[in-house]
This record gives C-alpha cells, sequence and structure tokens, in this order.
C-alpha cells in the first residue's frame, strides 16, 4: 500500500509540477510560450559559467581517487570502526559519499552486487547513499552558477552535515537491522 | 577554498608518487576536466527548460503564493532575505523538486535561486549567510524516496527493497536540520571579512 502511493507519487510529481504551472500561467493570462523561451534563453550561460568550478573541483577529486590516498585512510580508520561493529566494507563508501556521486554508487553496486556482502552490510550501505548528496559537487554547480569563489563555512557546514549523516545511519541500522 | 584546491592536487601528486599511481594521477587530470564539461553541457538543454517554466511560474504569481505558503519557515531561516523577494518561492520551488527526487528539475531551479541570492547579496564574489545555508540544506540531500539507491537493490534482488525508505528518511531529515543548526551557528563565527583577511 505504502509502496504504491510512493510510486504514485513519484511518477506524478514532476507531471504535476509543470501541470500547475502551466495551467496557473494560462489562468492568470501570461503569455507561455514566449515567457518560456525568454527564460530558456540562460540555460546555456548558466551551465557554461560552471565549467570553470566544475573542472577545478572534479579534477582535483578525480586525481584524489587516482592517488590511493582514500584507500589509506580506509586502513587508518578499519580498526576503530571494526570496535563499533561497522562493516569495513562500508568505509569507502564514507569517504566518498561527499566527494563524487559515481564513484559512490559505482562502490554501493559493487557492495549491493557482491555475493559475499551480508543482508546488514547493504543495508547500511543503501543507507548510507540514499541519505546524502554529493556535497563538493553541489558547491562547485550552486555556486559556480552565480560566481562564488570565498565560499566561507559553506563547506564546513556541509562536511558536518554529511559526517552526522554517516553516524545517524550507522545508530539506526543498528537499531532496526542488526540483531 | 585556495588551500582545499592547493591540498587536493598536492595530496594526490606526493600519494600518487608514494603508491607508484603518479600516471593514473596525470590521467586523472584529463578525465576529470572531461567529465565536468560533460556534466556542464549536459545540463544545458533541461537548464533550458526549467529556467523556462520558472519564468512562467514568476510572471504568473505562481512562486509568489508557493513563498507565502512557506513564509512562516523561510521567515527564520532566510531572515536577512526581504520577504517578498523572489528568492524565498525559488527555494521552496527547488526543496520540492528535491524531496520528490526530481534530480533535473532540481538542479536548474536550485541554482536560479542561488541566483536570485545572489541580487540580495552585497559581495559578488563572497557567499553570503542566505547562500551558505541554502548550499548547507541542499548538500544534506533531502528526499522521501532513494530511487537511486531502491533501483540498484531491487537489481541484485534484495529482500524488499522499500524497508531502507524509513530509515533513509529519518537520517535525511535529521541530518538537513543538523545542517540548517550549524551553518546557523557557524555564521556567527565566520564574518565575510575573516575570509577575504585570510586570502
Amino acid at each position: 500500500m505504502f509502496q504504491q502511493i510512493m510510486d504514485i507519487i513519484s511518477l506524478w510529481a514532476l507531471p504535476a509540477i509543470l501541470i500547475l504551472i502551466l495551467t496557473y500561467g494560462l489562468v492568470k493570462k501570461v503569455p507561455l510560450y514566449e515567457v518560456f523561451t525568454e527564460g530558456a534563453k540562460d540555460g546555456f550561460k548558466v551551465a557554461i559559467n560552471i565549467i570553470p568550478y566544475l573542472v577545478a573541483i572534479i579534477v582535483g577529486i578525480s586525481m584524489l581517487r587516482a592517488s590511493g590516498v582514500i584507500e589509506w585512510i580506509g586502513t587508518l580508520l578499519a580498526p576503530i570502526l571494526e570496535f563499533f561493529k561497522i562493516p569495513t566494507d562500508v568505509i569507502p563508501l564514507m569517504l566518498t559519499r561527499s566527494l563524487s556521486g559515481s564513484a559512490t554508487i559505482g562502490v554501493f553496486s559493487d557492495i549491493a552486487g557482491n555475493p559475499d556482502s551480508n543482508f546488514y552490510t547493504t543495508t547500511l550501505a543503501a543507507v548510507m547513499v540514499g541519505s546524502s548528496e554529493t556535497t563538493l559537487y553541489v558547491l562547485a554547480v550552486y555556486f559556480g552558477a552565480v560566481g562564488i569563489s570565498k565560499i566561507r563555512y559553506a563547506l564546513l557546514a556541509g562536511l558536518l552535515a554529511d559526517l552526522a549523516g554517516i553516524i545517524l545511519a550507522i545508530l539506526i541500522c543498528r537499531v532496526m537491522f542488526l540483531n | 577554498m585556495n588551500y582545499i584546491f592547493y591540498f587536493l592536487i598536492v595530496i594526490s601528486i606526493v600519494a600518487g608518487a608514494i603508491n607508484g599511481r603518479l600516471a593514473d594521477v596525470v590521467s586523472a587530470i584529463l578525465s576529470g576536466a572531461q567529465v565536468s564539461v560533460k556534466i556542464a553541457l549536459s545540463l544545458i538543454g533541461i537548464m533550458a527548460f526549467w529556467l523556462g517554466m520558472m519564468n512562467i511560474a514568476k510572471k504568473s504569481g505562481l512562486i509568489e503564493v508557493i513563498a507565502k505558503i512557506i513564509k512562516p519557515v523561510t521567515k527564520r531561516l532566510f531572515n536577512e532575505i526581504p520577504e517578498d523577494s523572489p528568492a524565498i518561492g525559488d527555494i521552496a520551488m527547488s526543496f520540492s523538486a528535491n524531496a520528490f527526487g526530481l534530480t533535473n528539475a532540481a538542479t536548474p531551479i536550485g541554482i536560479k535561486a542561488m541566483e536570485e541570492l545572489q541580487k540580495h547579496n552585497v559581495d559578488k564574489t563572497t557567499a553570503s549567510n542566505a547562500m551558505c545555508l541554502f548550499l548547507a540544506m541542499n548538500t544534506a540531500g533531502f528526499q522521501i524516496i532513494p530511487a537511486t539507491v531502491i533501483g540498484i537493490l531491487v537489481g541484485v534482488g534484495y529482500p524488499n527493497p522499500t524497508q531502507i525508505i524509513a530509515p533513509t528518511l529519518f537520517v535525511t531529515t535529521l541530518a538537513f536540520t543538523f545542517a540548517v543548526i550549524v551553518a546557523k551557528i557557524l555564521q556567527r563565527f565566520w564574518r565575510p571579512q575573516m575570509e577575504s583577511e585570510a586570502q
């Protein structure tokens, strides 16, 4: 039941928004086609403006991933995590979650698809991935689009929230799924 | 940001050299740069579409209606932004899109909201409190249904994949709340001048 409702919401959310915007516009006598194309003109400009910021962040992260630093940190963290009964398989996930969306999905598919992963590991990984957004990508895109280069505490706040998310995921999964 | 950029690259090179993976690190420059352009180019079309739709929503007054509905919340969170600013409505739209997992719509609308916030910003290269808060809220990745994750779980034959919805929602809601609180606390310690002095 819940599942069906959720499926319907997922399917209809976007079409419903479109119908709402267009119908409301029509009722208010907005020249829809003209106003749409006028707004759409900026699409190119905005997308191009982001490129320098994306290049800086994504190249940096690609280099970091290629260098093996993430594996080092993983090795360092392993004893601590084992103490808290956290499966070491999810360590790469915890580290890439804030950095790279495609890498996170890759690591997650790996854990989920691995026949040796147990139910708890897969569940914990799923909750960790599902509750996160790629902080550095969001930062590069959103601030890049408006030309912000001095980010103040924005990254720190985002990373702290990511850390809180990881800890919460571990706690709730222990309560709900680990017996 | 200067230090982050420096350390990302220098640490990668040093660690790559130690691990004997320097060649991989160097080739990552090319692949990373290509990925960046690919992402930006793929944004052009969908960005144009949603900017067009948002323009209709703005001209028809729909954005104002939405902004009015959530005013009690946004007034407190974004207290530096005038109540009647289109930024408030855009922020609301961006969150609705995020919550429903409409990533394709959420990014363009979020960027649009950021542009509106930029209009209220005094120093155009430094992020305002409102911008940092909006960003922190976005990085918490609040969404009702983690569709991608469920899709992968279905693919590998995980038993009853929808059972992760409730715990995920719990985590993402709390992380989101935490992001707001952290941003509100940090803004007291991190005045715009401090960052410019550090440059």
